[in-house]
């Protein structure tokens, strides 16, 4: 174990490194891997990683990037890569291709707005866009958070029980080019806690087998069924995998979700990533001054913990969600997995937030006008932009 | 057709019984020469959306007796260099072939292609070339010759079809040829060659497709016979993207013979000045290469040229 200064690229590049050096006494590991910005670093430190039993590729575009990655998985190999924003957009049709394949690849997404107009600050609309491709979503609130969930994810993917891709997010800048204290871990400990890679659908050389044709409707209908049951069973997995890497690693990594405060509050904020940090701080403040705040971070996205969502916010009569993404003609993402998680439960005010779009500051001063707002409040209205609510 | 290797089971030819290709598809001649040429040896197919996953038909039954990826249009070069960067990592011999239509090479793959052939990955790429979007009906491509009437040209192309050999030889790459289903010796040799070396190697099929070119089924490998002896499809090699060898030079077939067997070709028919000019010029390249930068001797590998 060391403790190290480190930007968020390079947590991201370190843990996806170990985690394929582990596969080397198995079918090794491969990447393809294409630059944008802000996460052009995790290749380049992927670039420059020795590896024992492994390759990254550098291809010509994220479709690529993916193609390469599937090709990988579907030869036995554990695989990885990262992109961001328009770089995800262009990846998309791949993205679908390995979940729908079943591949446990693992992607870091560095958020950043998609442009046009360009704009490479951090919005969670890139990775959001993704949440029907049949991937597994987390978000990260710190750098120690990023490296934990890098590794969690591949023991999550890898597992017979779920055997879907996943996506780790974390804010562009914000995250990826700041620095954090990090403890990282040994090559013997990574080993331990992550098994080696088996692709069960693997393509056996000398063994003829036809993935991905054709199937009919009935197929198709129950082959995206057995998806969504492995999607039930990941948070079972997820904590049966955070037991055991709190008895390797000696700590606890997130689960689903972080809640602060939530026991007796009346009041609920939720936030994902680093936001969801300086709402914690704003809670506190105001937790001191006697009102009866509370606060969730949201970490496991899909599939969505409708079940702890709901325990978590238990008895509060209302909730406000800060969102930073944005669907036109709808609203915040996070907002719209809520209202569904709620409908047909309590009589509970949820009242959504455009926060930080293109990456704008979300200062204390911005959460206490939030807070403010839904204090006054009385009914739900539309979704409310950042301006509306100074 | 081939011969099919008595030791190997049936199940295990590359073409099984029960493909779904139709009646005088080129695929058909092409992926059973392969087979032959490749033997006991069991390759890896990677093959994009088109034709060549359809011949599979539906789940849970498949007409390749060989491991097979479904990619997506454009990904077939990018898979198989993620199949290739294991299976060579794990000292797996089997070789990875693409199989991939004009659609998936011409056009929408073209930049992967190029990629992984700058890259010079350790795939054999097969490219049937039936000079049209043949699974969605036969629309317009970057390898339609000119004059020919597809869905999307109804009076014809007027552009002339994409030089694909001279951009692949321009990356360089060890090997890239032509393969005839008219001309099988030929066929079988070029693919054991491809297999014999290292790193990308590009094969060109002209691939008949009775169902687009509107052409007897009965009457494929014909076609291919006539395109060959009329210089429109020439049959040749370059070694290391450099070293040209002609195959087969041209006899004094007129194209119109050809032309005049596919109803594509309806708005030209005997008057085929826009193909014969796209012969002549072609023709004239060739030469000048294969007369300036002569591969050895026929019938052994090219000179070795270093990759610049």
């Amino acid at each position: 174990m060391s403790r190290m200064l480190a930007t968020g690229d390079h947590v991201a590049g370190h843990a996806l490194a170990m985690a394929g050096e582990a596969n080397r006494d198995a079918r090794g590991c491969c990447a393809g891997a294409y630059p944008i910005t802000p996460q052009t670093e995790i290749i380049e430190y992927l670039s420059a990683y020795n590896f024992t039993k492994g390759r990254i590729v550098l291809v010509e575009s994220e479709h690529s990037a993916m193609g390469v990655c599937m090709g990988a998985a579907l030869a036995g190999g554990r695989t990885f890569t990262a992109s961001s924003s328009n770089g995800l957009a262009y990846m998309t049709e791949n993205i679908f291709a390995a979940g729908f394949y079943r591949l446990p690849t693992v992607m870091l997404a560095v958020n950043r707005t998609l442009g046009p107009p360009w704009n490479i600050w951090v919005d969670q609309g890139d990775s959001l866009m993704m949440r029907d491709a049949a991937w597994l979503q987390f978000y990260c609130d710190s750098h120690q958070d990023l490296f934990d969930t890098v590794l969690m994810s591949f023991r999550v993917a890898e597992d017979p029980r779920v055997m879907l891709p996943v996506i780790v997010a974390l804010d562009g800048f914000v995250t990826s080019h700041t620095q954090m204290v990090v403890d990282f871990p040994t090559q013997e400990q990574v080993d331990n806690f992550l098994p080696p890679c088996v692709v069960p659908h693997h393509l056996k050389h000398n063994h003829p087998t036809t993935m991905g044709g054709m199937t009919f409707p009935n197929e198709t209908e129950h082959h995206r069924f057995e998806i969504q049951q492995s999607m039930e069973n990941v948070i079972t997995v997820l904590e049966e995998a955070r037991d055991e890497f709190e008895e390797i690693f000696g700590r606890r990594p997130a689960g689903v979700m972080e809640t602060f405060e939530t026991g007796d509050a009346d009041m609920i904020l939720v936030a994902c990533n680093t936001m969801a940090r300086t709402l914690r701080n704003v809670v506190r403040e105001r937790r001191a001054k006697g009102e009866k705040i509370g606060m969730i971070r949201t970490k496991l996205f899909r599939p969505f913990p409708r079940r702890e969502l709901l325990q978590a916010i238990g008895g509060a009569a209302k909730v406000g969600v800060l969102d930073r993404n944005h669907s036109p003609g709808s609203g915040g993402i996070f907002w719209q997995e809520i209202a569904t998680t709620l409908q047909g439960g309590p009589d509970i005010l949820l009242q959504d937030y455009l926060v930080g779009l293109g990456g704008g500051d979300v200062t204390p001063e911005n959460i206490n006008a939030i807070i403010d707002d839904l204090q006054r409040r009385e009914t739900a209205s539309d979704p409310q932009w950042k301006d509306t609510t100074k | 057709m081939s011969a099919m290797t008595p030791s190997k089971p049936y199940r295990n030819h590359l073409l099984r019984p029960g493909n779904t290709n139709c009646a005088g598809c080129g695929m058909s001649v092409g992926l059973q020469f392969l087979d032959e040429a490749l033997g006991d040896e069991m390759p890896v197919l990677v093959i994009p959306s088109s034709c060549g996953i359809v011949t599979a038909g539906a789940f849970p039954t498949s007409g390749y007796g060989a491991p097979t990826a479904a990619t997506t249009f454009a990904s077939s070069p990018a898979v198989a260099s993620g199949i290739s960067a294991v299976t060579n990592m794990n000292d797996i011999d089997n070789p990875v072939i693409c199989w991939a239509g004009d659609g998936g090479t011409y056009d929408i793959g073209m930049a992967t292609l190029s990629a992984a052939a700058e890259r010079n990955e350790d795939i054999i790429y097969i490219c049937y070339d039936n000079e049209i979007y043949g699974n969605t009906g036969g629309q317009r491509s970057g390898a339609t010759p000119i004059g020919s009437v597809t869905s999307t040209t109804p009076q014809g192309k007027s552009e002339r079809k994409k030089d694909i050999m001279s951009i692949m030889a321009a990356h360089r790459i060890p090997y890239a040829a032509t393969l005839s289903i008219g001309h099988r010796k030929d066929f079988l040799r070029k693919v054991r060659y491809a297999r014999s070396v290292k790193g990308f190697r590009f094969l060109l099929m002209l691939s008949p497709c009775p169902t687009g070119w509107k052409s007897e089924p009965d009457q494929s490998t014909e076609l291919i016979e006539l395109a060959v002896r009329s210089g429109l499809f020439p049959l040749y090699e370059i070694f290391d993207g450099r070293r040209y060898r002609i195959n087969f030079r041209p006899d004094d077939t007129d194209v119109s013979t050809y032309t005049k067997q596919q109803r594509r070709f309806r708005k030209v028919w005997g008057d085929t000045g826009d193909l014969q000019a796209f012969i002549d010029a072609q023709w004239q390249y060739l030469d000048g290469m294969a007369t300036v930068f002569p591969a050895k001797e026929p019938g052994t590998p090219g000179t070795k040229v270093e990759r610049l």
